[in-house]
């Protein structure tokens, strides 16, 4: 008898052990605070002894190299002399925050030297410390030849941490051999013959910009009664079956193959595809206007090297030969007239330099603090993914 | 001088003394490596995910998440993401269904009837795998696009019409982006898992005790479900657990196949970590979703009534 109940006892000692162990593992796994100081947390720039420039971009966002056709990234490290390692391993903003943001958050190194991202994204990591500043010294071209309704975003008002690569639209993209004419953004809500054939961005600026504007509110300025209105009116498109998906980049892809005949698209990509049946148009409604901006993150080790990549795209020459191949905004003064020389076609290009009537049509939106734009983040992911 | 003379007789001790308890700790050696590994890569992984599932929601990545045994967590996920964990347990459980029926008919047929072919048939029941499960599946999307020829087969059998009526696709006749693709991308993908364990049961079975079972005069369908069936439970048993348990937490084929009303909780998971940095919600749903699935592969292994899975 005392043998078992020594047993027992035991064993309750062993469990209760184990439990009060658990219970203060549990507390050992809270995340740091994130907030890093870009003056103190930097590391020596090798850039004289080793040249190299390590890149991350966006999916199709640079020229290639194409039989004699030389490409402004093979041109710049000719010049240079810098090995420059360029990977388009940035799909989505909130995707490449992911990413990071457990290296820049703690410190460490993201083990690149440059990344471009938009607007809201580049805004959110200078705030929280995460982005060095450039060398104005070493980026004359930036601040000599940059256009002026990019010059001071609210986020950045001396572009002393970041330089746009290129700036763009969001409206619609259709397959014209499949569907008739479409103009404006509340057709792909409504009509019977897209149901279950678009698809809308993961990007919230742009779907929900879009969305506001489809109910006459301007996404520059606006009520949490109206943003849950246009939240409500999303969430019940994706139940009708009216959308068949969220995506990031990939919608090109569906497009060209016919399983969505019509999406919301970014300007360049549609004159990119080489696809002549696809077609871009800015929707009645109004136009989304982003930038996607260049930042040197925190111990990046070729700061050197990314200002000279920088000052080289803020060439005219260099930046309409990128124009010419991206199709999107050029945010570079006296490209145009670069442009002459480049590809003629181009010269009038709405997409790569917009006229006034169509800029007066674009919107920004609503500069948002922390915790409200994780409440609309909240809100728009739980109609994409859920 | 002294310590020549005294060397032998101490080794000789020594070794007679140090053999059986090295033979004790050779077992706890070999043990070590699986340890540390389980201990690296499960324990503090499943503690921090635990921890997670309990962090102050008020938290951001940014801020900081603190870990304030904040249980409504778990209120909150399951209340809000319900309709998901039910799909993600149909789906996968339609799956392993599917998977239970081709699979067992596949399994016999390699193990009973291929004679000498049966090697090649083994290889080839592997071969998908020399491609990766990211690739095929997006053939997939290629295969049921909807202006291919698979589409438009099905429409002209009227095949989609009785898929709409099961409403395992919408109403506007296509494959791709409804609960049909995503189950048979499911069932595609997770195959082998099933083919193969059920192959090494049937393998063992001994041929005599069916031919037993008819000399006996059981006609050949009551010998299969009396004798053969049985006998392949430890199969069975291990093919369904390997199929319905990664499939309940896949996501990709969800993501690839299927379209906005199809997301399974996978999805949600990955969303939550991912895009909204919602490290409280995502891991009081992954925590749900592993309780869940433990709690039904006990209830079924028990029912089941097979302690040896293979």
């Amino acid at each position: 008898m005392a043998a078992v109940r020594r047993r027992t006892m035991l064993k309750g000692v062993g469990g209760m052990a184990a439990l009060g162990v658990s219970a203060l593992a549990l507390t050992r796994f809270d995340t740091p605070d994130r907030e890093q100081d870009p003056e103190k947390c930097f590391a020596e720039d090798v850039s004289d002894t080793q040249k190299r420039l390590v890149i991350s971009n966006w999916v199709e966002y640079i020229d290639e190299d194409d039989g004699d056709y030389v490409s402004t990234l093979t041109q710049f490290e000719r010049d240079t002399g810098i090995d420059v390692r360029y990977t388009a391993d940035v799909n989505d903003n909130n995707e490449f925050f992911a990413k990071v943001s457990n290296q820049l958050g703690s410190c460490s190194s993201s083990k690149r030297d440059l990344f471009a991202l938009t607007d809201w994204m580049a805004a959110r990591m200078i705030q929280v410390g995460w982005i060095q500043k450039l060398d104005a010294a070493n980026v004359p071209n930036l601040h000599a030849n940059i256009i002026d309704s990019l010059k001071a975003p609210a986020w950045d008002p001396k572009r002393e941490y970041s330089a746009p690569w290129q700036s763009g639209l969001t409206g619609i993209a259709y397959n014209k051999a499949k569907v008739g004419e479409i103009k404006s953004f509340e057709e792909l809500l409504t009509r019977k013959d897209l149901k279950g054939r678009i698809s809308m961005l993961t990007e919230m600026q742009d779907t929900m910009g879009l969305m506001l504007m489809v109910a006459g509110v301007s996404p520059d300025d606006f009520t949490d009664d109206e943003w849950q209105n246009a939240i409500d009116r999303l969430r019940k498109a994706r139940d009708d079956g009216q959308v068949r998906s969220f995506t990031g980049n990939s919608y090109v892809q569906d497009l060209a193959a016919g399983n969505i005949v019509a999406c919301e698209a970014w300007s360049g990509d549609i004159a990119n595809s080489g696809d002549e049946n696809l077609v871009w148009i800015p929707p009645e409604e109004g136009i989304m206007i982003w930038a996607d901006n260049m930042l040197v993150p925190n111990l990046a080790t070729h700061q050197a090297n990314a200002e000279r990549w920088i000052d080289y795209y803020y060439q005219p020459e260099v930046a309409a030969k990128l124009a010419a191949y991206n199709s999107y905004i050029c945010p570079v003064k006296g490209a145009q007239e670069a442009m002459e020389e480049v590809d003629p076609e181009q010269v009038e290009n709405d997409l790569i330099f917009p006229s006034s009537e169509t800029l007066a049509k674009t919107r920004r939106f609503m500069a948002l603090d922390e915790a409200k734009m994780r409440d609309y983040q909240k809100d728009f992911a739980d109609v994409t993914s859920s | 001088m002294t310590s020549t003379a005294g060397v032998p007789p101490v080794s000789t001790h020594d070794t007679t003394a140090v053999k059986p308890r090295g033979r004790k700790l050779t077992g706890y050696w070999l043990i070590l490596p699986g340890a540390i590994w389980l201990g690296l890569f499960f324990v503090i992984p499943f503690y921090s995910l635990v921890s997670a599932s309990l962090y102050d929601p008020a938290g951001s990545v940014l801020t900081g998440y603190e870990m304030t045994w904040h249980v409504a967590n778990f209120a909150d996920a399951i209340g809000q993401y319900k309709v998901q964990i039910g799909r993600s347990l149909l789906y996968a459980g339609s799956a392993t269904a599917l998977c239970l029926v081709i699979g067992y008919v596949l399994a016999y047929a390699i193990a009973f009837k291929s004679g000498r072919w049966k090697n090649l048939m083994l290889v080839l029941v592997i071969a998908p795998f020399f491609t990766s499960f990211l690739l095929r599946t997006l053939s997939w999307k290629l295969i049921l696009a909807d202006d291919g020829w698979v589409v438009d087969t099905a429409q002209a059998l009227h095949l989609t019409n009785v898929l709409n009526l099961i409403g395992l696709t919408s109403t506007d006749d296509r494959l791709l982006a409804t609960p049909f693709a995503v189950i048979a991308g499911l069932t595609y993908n997770f195959l082998p898992f099933m083919v193969l364990p059920l192959y090494a049961s049937l393998e063992k079975v001994d041929i005599r005790l069916i031919e037993a079972s008819s000399d006996l005069y059981a006609s050949p369908i009551r010998g299969f479900f009396k004798v053969t069936f049985p006998l392949s439970l430890p199969g069975v048993v291990a093919g369904t657990l390997l199929t319905f348990i990664p499939a309940a937490g896949d996501y990709i084929n969800a993501e690839l196949l299927g379209d906005t009303n199809t997301r399974m909780v996978g999805n949600v998971i990955q969303n939550l970590f991912t895009a909204q940095g919602d490290y409280a919600a995502a891991g009081a749903l992954s925590v749900t979703l592993m309780v869940i699935i433990v709690g039904a592969v006990l209830v079924y292994v028990r029912t089941a009534g097979t302690e040896e899975l293979v």
